[in-house]
């Protein structure tokens, strides 16, 4: 770090909430650690791990430069413990640019238009319309959550969505079975969706678009997913991508479903936390949350900042670029509730109860969230 | 070691010194407590040195400066060590103080206890070498065994800690597994073991042939998992098919399954793969009972006209029957701790949950510790009659029967 003259040792981690846990347990905690659930920061917050930033921070410039998501994202009980640093959206969704043109079909805006787009596909006998699976061992289940939460904040007032979030509304609340109804019409409409619902609950997460790049043509034509999903395009765990973004695929913006909901985002994002308070630790945050500091990863590519001062044509990529755009665009940006959810609700019985559905194919939905609803943890 | 030593009387038993002996003996005792406190010094300081991330740069620049390299030693005290010389420097002193300390620890001892009097001495020896094992061992078992059945009562509400682990629907989901992974698991891996063990021990290559069975003791469960999670992929209809498992069945014609995405097979799945990874074991073991068993045993049942089965089941399987309950013991204990396998390729979803898997989705993932302790406390009494009959086994005929 050139600019603040620290020596940052750096430790990534595949499982590092486990082994975050495990060091704040047992009194070996890093100085700073980057989260990407809200939860995990609550939990760490409330028990008294972290170092309350309010305290010394220069909120009013984060005020400034940050959407309030993000600042209300890192707080706990009105004190700041988290800045966030990376953003995501997952508010997109990806398809076949050529046989998008071949086929004469446009990008849909609206969601009627995506829907008929659906039926125009399996008329044409062009395969399935939809990429969609969710299989990846103990988080199987997760996709279908992000398409909950997704179409939630375009079927009801944003402030369902954060009270539903809060548990402050029932978790089978008519306005969540009603979005489940929209999720319901992609996922269990014969045809929809490549593999069927076997596929939904089998097909590992990463392979979910390989279809799409089918030598003879897309075997699925849509795949809502967050950017990271290029990583895992035909050859780019080999270090041999054959596909490029924004040219063998582009994404668009999830359409909206109400008028009167405006364009809301979902998104996620990483945050800093603090273990340790010390000078230079509190020099380096400081540091974190400004633009300069995101610029090195903005240009590497594969990177949105959450701070929302760094200039745009900073953005290098296509992906990058329209990243952004669609979040600068936004009327609404919401985290992933599954992620702030009670862990037992957001990483178990919400997971599980999505499997289930799935495996009904759509029946009993009622009877399925009200079981989550009894799995929220008392007190 | 400046340490004065304190004029100790020496400990019961012994006879009160006369002035003489006195003389020659209190030397000796002192020179034993000094090199005692001694070790107990170096080695409290060596803990101290070790706790302390500064601690190799003051070191390092203190040696360089005794050694007059006066700006090397200024250089890391401004810039520090390296980390990766840092670490180094630490290893060194931590294998110093590891195993010198804990030499010298027991030498120093040994040398205390030759001052004791010499009826109490042979008494107190033992206890001397075997205390700190016994110690560590209390550490490091004993106490979060404690701690783990505390916890379950005392954190968050102890009787709905309980009520969870032993009702609710996920739970009962687990031990239903669990008993299935039992008898499923351990039957089959000592009854192919046994199979395999019987039908080559006549067999010309028999070193070969159990070379192949035993192979994947070598792998990890994680690994393992990894290998048969592509066994058992499925692709939709009509695509090629890349597991084995549904290559051959679609071969003949039938739709291709989702072995892992549907229960029961699921859990069968996860049995065939720890079966697997465990014949290997039971197979080894066996073999050498089976070539323990008397020839003149099996020549005379012969004579008396057994056939190869009546044989089997008649002499040779009674005579080593404690072997094969060993070995079942050993296997069932491996089987009830099932936790890799689930958690590597199901996460325990689809039915697939067990009880070690649920404990640690307990604590990592909803930090319920409460919950946590008490499933581990209701595993650990599962395990606890297991490994008492093993034990007890053991301690009457030892481990090859």
């Amino acid at each position: 770090m050139e600019r603040t003259g620290i020596e940052v040792v750096h430790e990534g981690l595949s499982d590092y909430t486990t082994v975050l846990t495990a060091r704040v347990e047992g009194g070996n905690a890093p100085d700073l650690a980057q989260i990407a659930q809200p939860g995990l920061m609550r939990s760490f917050a409330e028990a008294g791990n972290l170092v309350n930033l309010s305290e010394w921070f220069n909120t009013d410039q984060l005020a400034q430069d940050y959407n309030q998501t993000y600042l209300d994202l890192g707080s706990v009980d009105g004190n700041l413990y988290g800045v966030f640093y990376q953003a995501f959206t997952k508010s997109i969704v990806w398809y076949p640019v050529q046989a998008f043109e071949d086929n004469g079909y446009t990008v849909p805006t609206t969601w009627d238009q995506l829907i008929a787009l659906s039926d125009q596909i399996v008329a044409d006998g062009n395969g399935n319309p939809w990429c969609l699976s969710t299989e990846q061992d103990a988080f199987t289940g997760w996709v279908i959550t992000d398409w909950l939460e997704d179409v939630l904040l375009r079927t009801a007032p944003v402030e369902v969505y954060d009270q539903w979030m809060a548990h402050e509304i029932p978790f089978d609340h008519p306005e969540v079975l009603q979005a489940a109804d929209y999720v319901g019409q992609i996922m269990f409409t014969p045809d929809y969706v490549y593999g069927g619902t076997t596929g939904i609950n089998s097909i590992w997460v990463g392979d979910t678009q390989t279809p799409m790049f089918a030598p003879n043509g897309p075997k699925c034509w849509m795949h809502k997913q967050a950017s990271w999903i290029t990583d895992f395009w035909p050859g780019a765990q080999d270090g041999d991508p054959q596909f490029e973004a924004g040219v063998d695929s582009a994404f668009f913006y999830f359409p909206p479903i109400e008028e009167e909901f405006g364009r809301p985002v979902l998104g996620a994002g990483d945050q800093f936390v603090m273990f340790e308070d010390r000078p230079e630790v509190r020099a380096l945050l400081e540091y974190l949350a400004t633009p300069e500091a995101a610029r090195g990863w903005i240009e590497a590519g594969g990177f949105v900042a959450a701070n929302s001062s760094v200039p745009v044509e900073w953005y290098t990529n296509y992906t990058d670029q329209t990243m952004a755009e669609i979040m600068g665009q936004s009327t609404e940006l919401r985290f992933d509730a599954s992620d702030t959810m009670p862990a037992e609700v957001g990483g178990g019985s919400f997971l599980t109860a999505m499997i289930e559905w799935v495996d009904e194919e759509g029946g009993g939905t009622e009877n399925i969230f009200g079981q989550i609803e009894a799995s929220w943890p008392s007190g | 070691m400046d340490q004065a030593a304190p004029p100790l009387h020496p400990s019961g038993g012994s006879e009160p010194p006369a002035a003489t002996a006195g003389g020659s003996r209190l030397p000796g005792l002192a020179l034993s407590v000094a090199a005692m406190a001694g070790v107990l010094v170096v080695l409290a300081l060596g803990a101290s040195f070790l706790r302390d991330p500064a601690a190799p740069d003051r070191l390092v620049s203190a040696i360089a400066d005794a050694v007059g390299l006066d700006g090397v030693a200024e250089g890391i005290r401004d810039r520090g060590l390296t980390s990766a010389t840092a670490k180094v420097v630490t290893a060194v002193i931590a294998l110093a103080v590891g195993f010198g300390g804990v030499w010298a620890l027991f030498f120093a001892a040994n040398g205390l206890v030759d001052r004791v009097g010499l009826r109490v001495r042979e008494h107190i020896r033992p206890w001397v070498f075997v205390g700190p094992a016994v110690a560590l061992i209390g550490f490091y078992l004993v106490f979060p065994t404690v701690s783990t059945i505390v916890t379950s009562f005392t954190e968050g509400d102890g009787a709905a800690n309980y009520r969870f682990a032993l009702t609710d629907p996920a739970m009962l989901t687990a031990f239903r597994n669990n008993v299935l992974w039992l008898v499923l698991g351990t039957a089959g891996s000592v009854g192919i073991g046994l199979l395999v063990a019987a039908l080559v021990d006549r067999v010309k290559r028999e070193a070969l042939a159990k070379t192949f069975i035993f192979l994947p003791m070598a792998i990890s469960m994680v690994g393992a998992s990894v290998i048969w999670r592509f066994i058992y992929a499925w692709k939709p209809p009509g695509e090629e098919q890349i597991g084995v498992l549904n290559a051959v069945t679609t071969a003949f014609g039938a739709e291709p399954t989702p072995w892992l995405q549907t229960p029961p097979i699921n859990t069968l799945a996860l049995i065939m793969i720890l079966v697997w990874l465990q014949t290997g074991l039971a197979m080894v073991v066996l073999s050498a009972a089976l070539k323990s068993v008397p020839t003149e045993l099996i020549e005379a049942a012969r004579i008396d006209g057994a056939g190869e089965l009546r044989l089997f089941f008649s002499i040779v399987l009674p005579t080593i029957r404690p072997t094969v309950v060993t070995v079942a013991t050993i296997i069932a204990i491996t089987v009830l701790k099932v936790f890799d396998i689930v958690f590597v390729i199901t996460g325990g979803g689809f039915d697939t949950e067990v009880i070690a898997n649920r404990m640690f989705v307990e604590m990592f993932k909803f930090r319920n510790f409460g919950r946590a302790s008490a499933i581990a406390v209701v595993l650990f009494v599962l395990v606890v009659p297991f490994i008492v009959l093993n034990v007890r086994r053991q301690r009457h005929r030892g481990f090859a029967g």
